[in-house]
């Protein structure tokens, strides 16, 4: 079994996480990583997407959508902006997010902000699947 | 000396303010423990944010980056946070106080938060570029981080060259300190090296410069976020003070007022007496 280590998640209004995880799975601006105990330090930019937190045998899900993480070997903080557990995600508001966004990318209109539609579709698919 | 009905009046009309300043600190003592657990639930967030930010640029000592150095135009932008509404004491004159004395009037563009810190600086001629009022009344993260970017946005476009934060930081219930910090070029104090961690061998992914470039926004929306509830905690503090110091002031004034009262009184009763004797006398 791996060594545990601490992690601890906070956001502006809480602390979302705290305790001890043997691993740690997000997405990052260079791609999806998974930490385990003693990794290099390492700081990172979060991009959208789900995070997995191992607690030896279970595992917990999360969406993460913005935010940064910062790796210590003993010692894994993620300052997120946002982040929800399963439970927080409004799936119909979610869908409607999805529908609008898919939308707005189809009809190339030269006054919409693709980058912005691009990001909430990714927020909303991210919901959506970990939801799932 | 005034006549007894016009003591009396005066009485009354104190009693019915006393009666107001009181309602006034309950509401704001319950509006207090609201804002205050919301500002501690807000600090580990706002103290990591600070730690990591001070790690990096303490690693990066002679990174060269466009937050790190001022601007090229000599503007001021301030933020200023203060209330919507008085009566609480001298809460949002000591901001106003603070930014006159730091801050020239020429050079210095305000984004106030809160009315009447808005309406403080620009009797004293500031020029106020933005009003976020109604963000004071419900403080959300997303408020801040807009702020940031429209200041950000002003920043790259060499509108101001430095940027500034004026708040009132909570220490607790009674102590309130009126506070300017810089928020970009991002400065660090020097001189807490010790700290055990294993930062030199910190790697960044993608370059630190990217990096920064992603974190120095969230530092902003942090410090302006914390700023925004450890000021309406300052905020229902100060009114909590206010209105305490004028119940108890208002009281003062009934006591004495009541005495002054009895003595007219007994005064008037004493002179009535006197006459009734001093007629019974003369008839007989």
């Amino acid at each position: 079994m791996a060594d545990m280590f601490k992690l601890q998640i906070v956001t502006p209004e809480r602390v979302f996480y705290e305790g001890d995880a043997s691993m740690v799975e997000l997405s990052t601006t260079e791609g999806d990583i998974g930490v385990y105990a003693s990794h290099i330090p390492m700081t990172a930019i979060v991009s959208p997407g789900i995070l997995k937190i191992h607690e030896g045998t279970q595992v917990k899900k999360a969406a993460l959508h913005a935010g940064f993480i910062e790796v210590l070997p003993q010692e894994i903080t993620i300052m997120a902006e946002v982040v929800e557990w399963p439970d927080e995600i409004d799936i119909k508001r979610a869908d409607e997010a999805r529908i609008r966004a898919e939308r707005r990318l189809k009809d190339h209109n030269a006054e919409i902000d693709v980058l912005r539609a691009k990001m909430a579709l990714r927020r909303a698919l991210t919901r959506l699947s970990t939801r799932q | 000396m005034a006549s007894m009905r016009d003591i009396k009046r005066r009485r009354d009309s104190i009693q019915s303010t006393e009666q107001i300043t009181k309602a006034m600190k309950l509401v704001s003592t319950v509006k207090l423990q609201k804002s205050k657990s919301k500002a501690e639930a807000s600090k580990p967030y706002f103290n990591l944010m600070y730690q990591t930010i001070s790690s990096i640029l303490r690693k990066s000592e002679n990174l060269d980056h466009k937050y790190l150095r001022p601007g090229t135009s000599p503007k001021k932008a301030v933020v200023a946070i203060t209330s919507n509404r008085g009566l609480a004491g001298g809460y949002n004159n000591n901001i106003v106080k603070l930014i006159n004395a730091e801050l020239p009037v020429g050079d210095t563009i305000v984004y106030s938060i809160g009315r009447k810190g808005r309406d403080g600086l620009q009797r004293k001629g500031y020029g106020i570029k933005a009003d976020y009022s109604e963000v004071i009344n419900e403080p959300l993260y997303q408020d801040a981080a807009d702020l940031t970017l429209e200041l950000l946005d002003s920043f790259a476009r060499g509108e101001i060259g430095e940027i500034y934060l004026a708040y009132t930081s909570f220490k607790n219930t009674v102590t309130h300190i009126p506070k300017l910090i810089k928020l970009l070029p991002v400065e660090m104090e020097a001189g807490e090296d010790s700290e055990g961690k294993a930062h030199a061998l910190m790697t960044y992914e993608p370059e630190e410069e990217e990096v920064l470039n992603s974190i120095v926004p969230k530092y902003m929306s942090s410090l302006i976020y914390g700023a925004l509830l450890e000021a309406v905690a300052s905020e229902n503090g100060a009114r909590m003070t206010a209105m305490d110091n004028a119940t108890s002031n208002a009281e003062e004034m009934i006591e004495a007022l009541s005495l002054q009262y009895n003595r007219a009184r007994q005064g008037a009763i004493t002179q009535e007496l006197t006459e009734i004797v001093a007629g019974a006398n003369a008839i007989s």
